[in-house]
Order: structure tokens, then sequence, then C-alpha cells
């Protein structure tokens, strides 16, 4: 590794270029399209002739896409929440404390994860019908929490083992109960691993189409990859391409950026439960 | 000490067998106990939303239930089964599904370990590198799937005007190779990453003994690197290929599954939404959950001991 030719140094300038343009080219497009007038929409070049804020402009001041995204970032956030809380106590119990059940649990979560959504969807559909809560807040919620606790319980007893256990002992010298213990030394030490794990939790809801296609029928409660289908251009004859490109950007910039802000953490979360042993 | 405590064990402490700790210690019971209350909102949920369901989804997929014609509901057995298995939309849907599957996990390994080897050794501009090769991973996958609709649309996409502004979104194999391409494009930089993480789990010193002892690079990446990484192999092909069984974002957007593109989701979908028939969309559910069990099985007979969460749960 010493020495690197002007061979090598091509070759991996090639390989990097490679990569960095197929995983740039369809957003760039996307990007392009979203920025294209009503009528150069049917220009197929890369490139816009002329650049415009309109459809920006017109998403977001229609209320068939402030609403969805409001949705989307309150379900996603609000799942997310119970998801991480309920997915650290399962996580402490599963990399701290003996119980009989534990390797049920893990099987429990690993089924979960590799679960087919659309089996779901029939009898959830029914169930919530028959509760009041189809086309609600927590009718997505629901699902989702259940759907991010595998993920959740998955990551973080990966980072719950990490952290050192006669941190937990003393304090238990000290006089602190378990439950005490986990509040007060546990937590603050798994606050990376319950942040990893949140932004994975959240992407995964942020994401979800067809959960919230199925369980939703008006934008009170539809979310934004749910609402997109249902834009509709300037007259019946025009094609919405630009408004959904921009709304498709609207909904993905600010993720690429957490992604690339948080990408160390997303990595270290991705691998951590998956390969290690 | 109270008496009455939940007994976790099955008998009583007399009955139980002497290698054992005769009896547990109070601190021992506490913990159970905190264990146990610690896991159970997390249970509860995921039985509440999975388990459940799939138990009624049982019971509904063996009526004739129709939301458009309430008053025909009727308990007939297996006749959703017989009507789904005998027709041609369920086996035309298993096989587009299944050939997307296949084609593209096998594509997404190959290129998901080119990709998981330039992130491992390229010698500069590693970190943005990382970095952009992420962005398929987080992007929403129906934003994804618009782009690749668009770019494909004659007179209007990029990539359609590259290719004599062909429309191929309009015939069956070619619509199936878009598919396919909107997945791999998606799905390599998360098989990526978990063979990246494999690959650094294989030591550096090996690789230089082998290359001392004159083993070309193929060689060691065929005698050495391969079964190493094979743990993290198999999870990641166990994760994608249960993931792209359930492919139905990409079809969604992109045909919608008009021209006999239509996966297995989307047929349940159809029949829910479409026609409004929960007894037959249920049965599709339950077939499609048992299409996924036995996937699961047939990995995880392959995996052996490397069955994923088997290191958590032996600690």
């Amino acid at each position: 590794m010493a020495a690197i030719t002007p061979r090598q140094r091509t070759g991996w300038a090639t390989a990097n270029f490679v990569v960095i343009a197929l995983a740039l080219i369809p957003v760039l497009w996307l990007v392009s399209l979203s920025f294209k007038t009503p009528t150069a929409v049917l220009d197929p070049s890369f490139v816009p002739a002329q650049w415009t804020w309109g459809n920006f402009h017109g998403i977001l001041t229609s209320s068939q896409f402030i609403r969805p995204l409001i949705n989307s970032i309150g379900i996603g956030l609000i799942s997310t929440l119970i998801a991480v809380v309920l997915a650290s106590m399962a996580a402490y119990a599963v990399a701290r404390l003996r119980f009989p059940g534990k390797s049920v649990l893990i099987g429990m979560a690993l089924l979960i994860a590799m679960f087919p959504l659309i089996a779901l969807v029939t009898p959830m559909f029914t169930i919530e019908r028959a509760l009041g809560l189809f086309n609600t807040w927590p009718g997505l919620i629901i699902p989702y929490v259940a759907f991010g606790l595998p993920l959740g319980i998955y990551t973080l007893s990966a980072f719950f083992r990490e952290i050192p256990w006669e941190l937990e002992k003393a304090a238990k010298v000290d006089g602190a109960t378990p439950f005490q213990a986990f509040i007060r030394v546990i937590a603050p030490l798994a606050a990376p691993g319950m942040v990893t794990t949140a932004i994975l939790v959240f992407l995964a809801c942020w994401n979800d189409f067809l959960l919230a296609i199925s369980f939703t029928s008006t934008i009170s409660s539809r979310t934004a990859p749910a609402a997109m289908q249902y834009f509709s251009g300037g007259s019946v004859f025009t094609v919405p391409t630009g408004p959904i490109a921009a709304a498709a950007v609207v909904i993905t910039i600010p993720i690429i950026i957490f992604v690339l802000f948080f990408q160390r953490r997303i990595v270290a979360g991705l691998t951590s439960g998956a390969v290690k042993g | 000490m109270s008496t009455n405590t939940q007994t976790v064990t099955a008998g009583a402490p007399a009955e139980a067998p002497p290698r054992r700790k005769p009896q547990l210690s109070e601190g021992a019971r506490a913990e159970r106990r905190l264990g146990f209350m610690l896991i159970a909102p997390a249970v509860i949920v995921m039985i509440a939303v999975t388990a459940y369901p799939v138990v009624y989804a049982i019971y509904l997929s063996l009526e004739r239930y129709n939301l458009a014609l309430p008053n025909a509901t009727k308990f007939i057995g297996f006749g959703n089964y017989g009507a789904v298995l005998s027709s041609p939309y369920w086996w035309h849907a298993l096989e587009v599904t299944l050939i997307i599957t296949v084609f593209s996990v096998a594509i997404t390994l190959v290129l998901g370990m080119l990709l998981a080897f330039v992130l491992h050794r390229t010698i500069f501009g590693r970190g943005l590198v990382r970095t952009t090769s992420l962005i398929p991973y987080g992007i929403v996958t129906v934003a994804a799937a618009y782009s690749w609709q668009y770019a494909w649309t004659p007179s209007q996409g990029y990539l359609s005007s590259i290719f004599n502004n062909s429309a191929p979104l309009t015939d069956q194999v070619k619509a199936i190779i878009v598919i396919i391409i909107a997945e791999i494009w998606k799905t390599t930089p998360f098989m990526a990453l978990l063979l990246l993480a494999g690959l650094s789990l294989v030591p550096e010193d090996l690789q230089k003994a082998a290359k001392v002892d004159g083993a070309t690079a193929w060689q060691r990446f065929t005698r050495i690197t391969l079964p190493l990484m094979k743990p993290a192999i198999l999870v990641a092909l166990l994760f994608r290929t249960l993931d792209s069984f359930r492919i139905f974002d990409n079809i969604y957007i992109l045909t919608q599954g008009s021209n006999g593109t239509g996966s297995v989701s989307i047929l349940g979908y159809d029949n829910l939404f479409n026609a409004l028939n929960l007894g037959i969309g249920s049965t599709i559910s339950i077939l499609i959950f048992i299409c996924v069990a036995i996937i699961a099985f047939l990995f995880i007979k392959g995996f052996g001991t490397a069955a994923p969460g088997t290191d958590i749960g032996k600690r």
C-alpha cells in the first residue's frame, strides 16, 4: 500500500466516479424535472433549458401536499419515539438481564422483520375499519411502531452489549434499583445507539408506501409518498410531472442531507446486529 | 418475597431437575420480573399487529366476503384457496415476483460486492464515496420510482431518448427489466454495507500471507475472502430475498402491475382495494405468508449455526 502507481490512481478514480455518478444521476434527474417549466417537461434533455420555481411554489401552497407532509412528519416522529422507547426497554432486557424466553423474543423480532407487509394489509384493513382507526394517525402509527420494534430491538441490543457492565453494578452497589440503574446509568451511555436506531426507524416510516395507501383515504392522514399520485396538473390534459418531481425532491432532499450528516451512525446501525459473530 | 409472584419455571422448585439451582435467589427473581416487564410492551405491540391479524386473515380466508356484496358473506372452507390456486393470475404474479427476486438479488449481490470492495479499498475519496453511495438507500422508494418512470417515458425522459424514444414500460419483459433496475439501484448500497461489515472482518495478515505464497487476487478472493464472508453474505441474501419478494412500491408507480408485471403483493392489493374482496385478499395474504416462511426456512437450513440472532440468543 506504500507506493501508489499512477495506474492504480486512475483505476480507483474511475471506480469512485462510476459509483458517485450511478448514485446521483436518478436524483439529479428528479431535481431537473422539478425545475422544468410545464411545457418543457416534454423535453428529454437532462438540464432544463429554462429554470422555474413554479412547481415548488405550486405544491408548497397546496394543502394537497402540505397536509400530507405534516402527516408524514408527525406520524414518523411519534412512531419513532414510541418504537425507540419500547425497543430500548426490550433491548436492555435482552442484553443485560437473565430471563427465559429471550431467544423466543429474538426469533419473533426476526420473523416480524421479514414479515410480508401485504399479508397484513387485508386483515388490518378490516380491523382498523371496525375499530375506527382507518384513515387516522394512530391507524398508521400502530403498525409503524410494530415494524420499527424488531429493527430497534436488534440494533439496540447490539449497542447495549458494548456498554460496560461494571457501571451498572456500581450503581446497584450504591443502592440503585435495577430500574434506576437503567434510567440513570445505562440510558445516557446508550444515547448514541438510540439516536442511530431512531434514524433507522424514522427512515423506514418515512419511506413506507404500502401501508400509507392502504390505511388512509383522505389527506387528513395520508402521508406524502402516498399523496403524490393524487396530484393534478394545471389542467385535465397536463400530466403533473413537474409537481410530482418537486414533491419527490422535497421529501427526498432533507432525507439525503440527513443521511449524509449521520452517515457513520447509519452504517454502524445497519451493520451492528446483522453480521458480528 | 411474596409466594404468588408469576412462576416462570414449569414445575415447582421441588420437582426441578437437581442440576439446576434448587431455588432462584431473590435477585435473580427480581431480574426475571424486570426482564418480562421490560419486554412486555414490545411483545404485546408486535403480537397485536402481526400475529393477531394473521390469525384473523386465516379466518377471513375461509369466508366468501366481498365488501360490495356484504349479504353474500358465508363460510366456504377452502373454497377461496381453490379459487386462487387454480387461477392463472396467482401463478403469473408468483412467477413475476420470483423472476424479479432472483434477478435483482443476484445482480445486487454482485454489484454490492463490487461496491463493498470499492468502499473498503479505494485509496482516496473514501468518505465521499461512502457517503454518496448511501443516497439510494436513503431516498424514498416512491420518489426514486417516479424518477425511473419519467426517465423511461417517451419524448420526455433522458433514458428513453437515449434508447431511440423507446417505451419499455408498456412492454412486459422490458418493464420487468426496468423494475429490476430500479430495485437494484435502490438496494445495492444496503447490500454493500452488510458485505462491507463482513469484509472488514477478513484479517489483512491472511491476505498478505497468501500474497507472499503466490496466490493470485482471484484465488485470494475465492479461497480466503469468500469463505470468511460467508455468514455476512448469507445474512445479506436472506434480508434482500425476503425484502425483494414483497416488492410493491416500484411496480405500483412504474406500471401499476399492467401488462403482466404485477407481483403477488400487487395482486393482493388489487383484490382488496379494486375488487373489495376480503376473502380472496386474505387468501392471497396467507399464501404470501407461506411463501415467505418457506424461503426463510430454506435459508435458515442453509445457514446452519450462522443464523442471525443466534449470537444474541446465546449470550
